[in-house]
């Protein structure tokens, strides 16, 4: 029977954070790319979570406790953004987003 | 109380303040601006005779002075000088520029520029009054200036004519030529004796023991200063096309009055140029060189204001030959017989120019004599005046200059009597052609008719003082109160006399019977008339100066700065960035998702390289 220890949530949320990672550097879709950034935030997250579940004290959850609400923050701003740019170019794809070409 | 040292500053400053009031109150008011320009001359001229009254009578007139520099051990005092020269020069300059003012009401009616015009003339008073009497080398300098920047502003008073404007900045610039060697020999002076003051220098000067070298460089570079105000050869250029301005402002400024600031300068500095003769006698041959030369080309002129300008720069050079012959009591009487006469012929070619509508060709003139009377009767003394007649102003004060050189330069006297012989052809001839005969061109010299009193009062006046100004030889007399004439008996007088009258003859009989063009006078000196007619070629000589030996050295230049400066030097470093640039470039091509992959192997480089 196999038990399920910390090298087993650290495999998760690793593999989560290369979803992430994945995800925003591949998407075109600036919706998908804050996706992808959500995703490496829980995939931490999770790593922080464990790692206070397996050490034996609270740091980790009280960390894991100011990402969520950092994060809750940050989707607000986040999508602000994305809306203000749709307004203004009337597309939110990032290749088309192209003015700080050099 | 007012004293008459008070009074100086006032004929100095009241035409300041009416240009000032001019141009920042009624620039729209022309009739008021004439009157303030009018009032502060006339104000002048009044204060100017009790000054000269005061200086006849032998009181000393002390004006109040006010340090305006005061350098540890060295001051530069702000003072007037006021003797029998700047007395005299006062009333010169305050009398002339009266009549000339009142005649410009009439010569300017109608101006767009009219209330701008008289601010300019007081402007040009307020600089002239001070070159007459500044006390230091410094003062006269600043006023010589501001002398050139008025005369600049009225020479294009009429700017959005190109000639004016290029006029304009031609006199500008030659001047600036020469107050360049003056700057330097004003420093020169001042370095060598430690002051500016001109009593103070007269009194040092000779006792420095300077070297031979060194009182011939200050007296040339001080000199140089009067050849280009003075419109000397080489600098003389600029006169004739100055003629651009109003006729009134060429009577004043470019005939009476600033073009003689140079001989007063230099009849002021009289000591110092007597310190080094080799300067006195190069003075002396410019001035004989210049007075043959622009004899010469004034006969073959076509422009009625033209010849005036020629004959100006003519009488200037006996001026300053007087000057290097060290008669500077017969240069300055010169001086003022010529301003009279001179702003006389020149308001008479200008009260001509407007009947006929601004034509200034003398050939289509004619005929003016019986539709003009005042004009043509003050033109003919006026012409008489300067060719030298007896008993007009001319005669007095030329033949001054002419006896004095008799004594000491036989060469520069011949020179003189040629130059003396051009002078009553040219003159008579412009005459001639101008008044006589027939009207040539019916429609603009047909229909002249004579100048409203306005125009023909000045006239009068100054007909008048042009036929007392050399009487008794008053005005020498007054200078120099020991003056005395060199005298070689009424024969060598009657010989002086009998050149001008030659001159005369020869023009009536080339154009008495009306010449319609100048053919016979084309045929008689041949190629030398296509010379004259082109002034001996100077400017076209200063041109290719300019272009060929100027404009080569730029040339030169430009090939070492696009070879070495911004090929080399520059080039090489600007390609290198810009390379550098372009590689660098190649990484921000605006895909955000290259900008967060460069990202995140960066991240995992600083990651790995922490770990290892």
């Amino acid at each position: 029977m196999m038990h399920v220890g910390l090298i087993h949530y650290l495999a998760v949320s690793g593999a989560l954070f290369a979803l992430g990672l994945a995800c925003i550097v591949l998407r075109r879709n600036a919706l998908l790319v804050f996706m992808g950034l959500e995703m490496n935030l829980n995939a931490a997250n999770l790593a922080l979570v464990a790692f206070s579940r397996y050490g034996g004290h609270a740091d980790g959850q009280v960390l894991a406790t100011f990402i969520i609400a950092i994060a809750a923050a940050e989707v607000a701003i986040g999508l602000a953004i994305i809306v203000a740019l749709f307004r203004q170019r009337s597309t939110v794809v990032t290749d088309l987003l192209r003015s700080l070409r050099g | 109380m007012l004293t008459n040292g008070h009074l100086v500053w006032l004929i100095l400053f009241a035409p300041l303040l009416a240009a000032g009031a001019i141009m920042l109150g009624t620039r729209r008011l022309p009739r008021v601006s004439a009157a303030l320009s009018i009032g502060a001359v006339v104000l002048g001229f009044a204060l100017s005779l009790k000054l000269f009254v005061a200086v006849l009578q032998g009181q000393a007139v002390v004006a109040p002075s006010v340090v305006w520099l005061d350098l540890a051990g060295w001051q530069l005092v702000w003072a007037a000088t006021v003797d029998r020269l700047s007395a005299l020069m006062l009333l010169v300059v305050t009398g002339v520029g009266a009549t000339i003012h009142v005649y410009s009401l009439g010569y300017m009616r109608g101006d767009a520029g009219f209330a701008r015009f008289f601010g300019c003339l007081s402007l040009f008073m307020f600089s002239m009054l001070g070159i007459v009497l500044a006390a230091n080398f410094i003062q006269m300098f600043i006023f010589w200036e501001l002398v050139g920047v008025s005369s600049y502003l009225l020479i294009g008073f009429w700017f959005e004519r190109p000639s004016a404007a290029e006029a304009g900045k031609k006199a500008f610039i030659v001047n600036r030529i020469g107050d360049f060697g003056f700057l330097l020999g004003i420093l020169l002076v001042g370095s060598v004796a430690g002051t500016f003051n001109f009593a103070e220098l007269a009194a040092r000067w000779p006792t420095l023991g300077l070297s031979a070298g060194t009182l011939a460089l200050a007296a040339g570079l001080i000199f140089c200063g009067a050849v280009g105000k003075s419109a000397q050869f080489p600098l003389h250029v600029w006169l004739p096309d100055a003629m651009e301005g109003p006729t009134p402002v060429s009577a004043l400024i470019h005939a009476a009055t600033m073009v003689a600031a140079g001989v007063y300068m230099l009849c002021r500095v009289a000591w110092l140029l007597a310190a080094s003769p080799e300067i006195m006698q190069l003075i002396a041959w410019t001035g004989g060189v210049t007075a043959l030369m622009a004899a010469s080309i004034a006969i073959t002129q076509r422009d009625i204001k033209r010849i005036l300008a020629y004959s100006t720069l003519s009488q200037l050079g006996y001026m300053v030959m007087a000057v290097g012959l060290g008669a500077t009591t017969e240069a300055m009487f010169h001086l003022t017989t010529h301003a009279f006469f001179k702003a006389l012929l020149f308001l008479g070619a200008g009260s001509v120019i407007i009947a006929l509508h601004h034509e200034q060709d003398i050939f289509k003139m004619g005929g003016l004599a019986k539709k003009m009377p005042v004009t043509f009767a003050t033109f003919l003394i006026g012409t008489l005046a300067l060719g030298g007649i007896w008993p007009l102003a001319g005669f007095y004060s030329k033949d001054a200059i002419l006896l004095a050189e008799m004594d000491v330069n036989r060469p520069l006297l011949v020179l003189s009597l040629i130059t003396a012989g051009l002078t009553g052809f040219y003159m008579a001839r412009a005459l001639i052609v101008a008044f006589l005969g027939k009207a040539r061109d019916a429609k603009a010299a047909g229909h002249a008719h004579e100048s409203p009193l306005v125009v023909t009062l000045p006239l009068v006046l100054l007909a008048v003082m042009a036929v007392i100004a050399g009487w008794h030889e008053e005005i020498p007399h007054f200078l120099k109160p020991d003056f005395h004439e060199h005298d070689h008996g009424a024969g060598v007088l009657l010989g002086f006399l009998a050149i001008p009258l030659a001159g005369f003859a020869l023009a009536w009989l080339l154009y008495g019977r009306g010449a319609i063009d100048d053919v016979k006078l084309r045929r008689a000196l041949g190629p030398l008339y296509t010379l004259l007619e082109n002034k001996f070629y100077v400017d076209e000589f200063y041109l290719f100066l300019v272009n060929s030996v100027q404009g080569g050295l730029a040339a030169v230049c430009e090939g070492f700065d696009f070879v070495f400066v911004r090929g080399l030097s520059i080039g090489s470093a600007a390609g290198l960035t810009r390379l550098a640039g372009w590689c660098v470039r190649q990484l921000q091509g605006g895909y955000l998702r290259f900008y967060l992959l460069f990202t995140i192997l960066g991240i995992a480089a600083v990651l790995i390289w922490v770990g290892r």
